[in-house]
């Protein structure tokens, strides 16, 4: 129905949307919008991890840890992502020695969507330490006496009392650095990882229609991060506090 | 002593890796010695980055600064239309904005009979320049409505016309409040020129991976090579940063 629609379309007006007519290229871009929405939640999930790591390392008593954690984030936050990427698969990747896989082919011991995964997720990692040190900070010294004097434990602290706060007044900062990961996952374009921006430049090599999948893309973008602004917004909205944090 | 530390950790990262780095065996280059070969090349590449960053900040800024003020106009349907136009370009990844001008933008136009190219640069230039009017729209935005109200009502009460009011009495407090936020987005965006690597403009990295290929794509290059084109965006926008956040402080609204 809507296929033939479509090619109705290409007929009439030349406007040759293939993901709609071809099953294999839709199928190419389908995949391609689902690596794309793996890897943001994959690598959203991870910068988290490190993001509440980190500012907890921050805070150590020891300073090589101190200077360690910041010095990632200052290395971190003020080189391109890109290079960042390329440095971890072209450079680490020669490196690291190559292990047989199932068929006893040699091949590189992590592969490009991993690499991927693990720089994007060190980049929005270093931004997201920035932020929650921020958002830590904003916390009332009180209220950590508060919870000292009731004999909470250094880390029972800033996992039960400190972090929940801390979330609450970073998260519109939380959330422009995760639509941005989201945007950032395009970079694994360049190292050949199959998502949507790497599904839309094979089929447009294919079927040669590159203004229509541009379209497509720039639209589907658009939309992926509108939806993701939307949702943010709405929690942000639910987990806001009463009156708010004085 | 930061900083110092900073650099100090960011040297090690790239040259500790490679255990050899000194030694060079059998006529080829030791990986220092290649590294010194190829950096004029690399430094040349570099400054066409910086070239890029600064053109498309200009645009961007210029294209931005009406978007912005679009953003604030009393007319609802120039509000809405600039508030669309600024959401989709925030929205959309820079690759993919990049992209979109590299394969939709001729190579050349033909201007009364003459060929007037059209270099895949330029049209780098504009990709960059898009995203960055949509930032630059919200800063000037963001900076118009930080300004208290009341100070509109005092200047309509002297008789000030809108125009007036804009730019005498709110515009000139706006780009105080603009700078850091203004310098932090350059800091992005000259990030960003490497980007432009991936639809083939001949910037550093570009010129990197040329490079390595050159010398015969040896693995043992890779790391300090692509640790050497971090370090030059580190060194470059190291300082934005700092001074960013120095007149964050100094200009910060109590």
């Amino acid at each position: 129905m809507l296929a033939e629609w479509f090619r109705e379309l290409y007929r009439l007006t030349g406007i040759n949307l293939t993901i709609f007519t071809d099953s294999f290229d839709q199928a190419l871009f389908l995949r391609g919008l689902g690596t794309t929405v793996s890897l943001s939640v994959i690598c959203l999930s991870l910068s988290l991890l490190i993001g509440v790591l980190g500012a907890w390392w921050q805070a150590s008593r020891i300073p090589l840890v101190r200077a360690l954690v910041k010095g990632f984030v200052v290395v971190f936050r003020t080189t391109p992502p890109l290079v960042q990427i390329y440095f971890f698969y072209f450079g680490l990747g020669a490196i690291l020695p190559r292990v047989p896989n199932a068929f006893g082919v040699m091949q590189p011991m992590v592969g490009n969507t991993q690499w991927a995964i693990l720089s994007l997720a060190l980049f929005a990692g270093a931004f997201n330490i920035e932020i929650f040190r921020s958002g830590i900070e904003a916390v009332p010294r009180s209220t950590i006496e508060a919870a000292e004097s009731l004999g909470f434990s250094r880390s029972l602290i800033f996992f039960d009392v400190v972090l929940p706060l801390a979330f609450r007044v970073c998260l519109p900062a939380l959330n422009n650095n995760l639509v941005n990961l989201v945007k950032t996952t395009t970079l694994a374009y360049a190292i050949a990882v199959p998502e949507t921006l790497y599904a839309a430049q094979q089929i447009w090599t294919d079927a040669s229609n590159v203004p229509e999948m541009m379209t497509v893309l720039l639209i589907t973008y658009v939309a992926l991060v509108g939806v993701l602004v939307a949702a943010v917004r709405r929690i942000e909205a639910k987990l806001a506090i009463p009156g708010g944090m004085r | 002593m930061k900083k110092l530390s900073a650099l100090a950790l960011l040297f090690a990262f790239c040259a500790c890796l490679p255990g050899e780095a000194f030694a060079a065996d059998g006529g080829r280059p030791s990986i220092l010695g290649a590294l010194w070969k190829w950096a004029p090349l690399l430094l040349s590449g570099f400054a066409f980055n910086l070239l890029i960053s600064v053109l498309a900040m200009a645009l961007g800024t210029v294209l931005g600064a009406v978007l912005g003020l679009g953003l604030v106009a009393p007319s609802s349907g120039l509000r809405r239309t600039s508030h669309a136009a600024t959401q989709f370009f925030r929205n959309a990844p820079w690759l993919v904005l990049l992209f979109f001008c590299m394969y939709l933008m001729p190579f050349e136009f033909v201007v009364g009979g003459a060929v007037v190219p059209f270099p895949g640069w330029v049209k780098a230039v504009i990709g960059f320049a898009l995203p960055v009017m949509a930032n630059t729209a919200e800063i000037v935005r963001g900076a118009v409505q930080s300004i208290p109200p009341a100070q509109w009502e005092a200047a309509e009460s002297l008789s000030f016309t809108r125009r007036q009011t804009l730019w005498m009495v709110i515009l000139p407090q706006c780009v105080k409040r603009m700078l850091p936020s203004w310098m932090n987005l350059y800091s992005l965006v000259t990030m960003a020129t490497s980007l432009a690597s991936v639809v083939g403009v001949s910037e550093m990295l570009t010129l990197t991976a040329d490079a390595l290929a050159a010398e015969g794509g040896r693995t043992d290059l890779m790391a300090p090579f692509y640790g050497f084109v971090l370090f030059c965006f580190f060194v470059y926008c190291y300082p934005i940063g700092v001074w960013t956040r120095r007149l964050e402080a100094r200009y910060a609204v109590k």
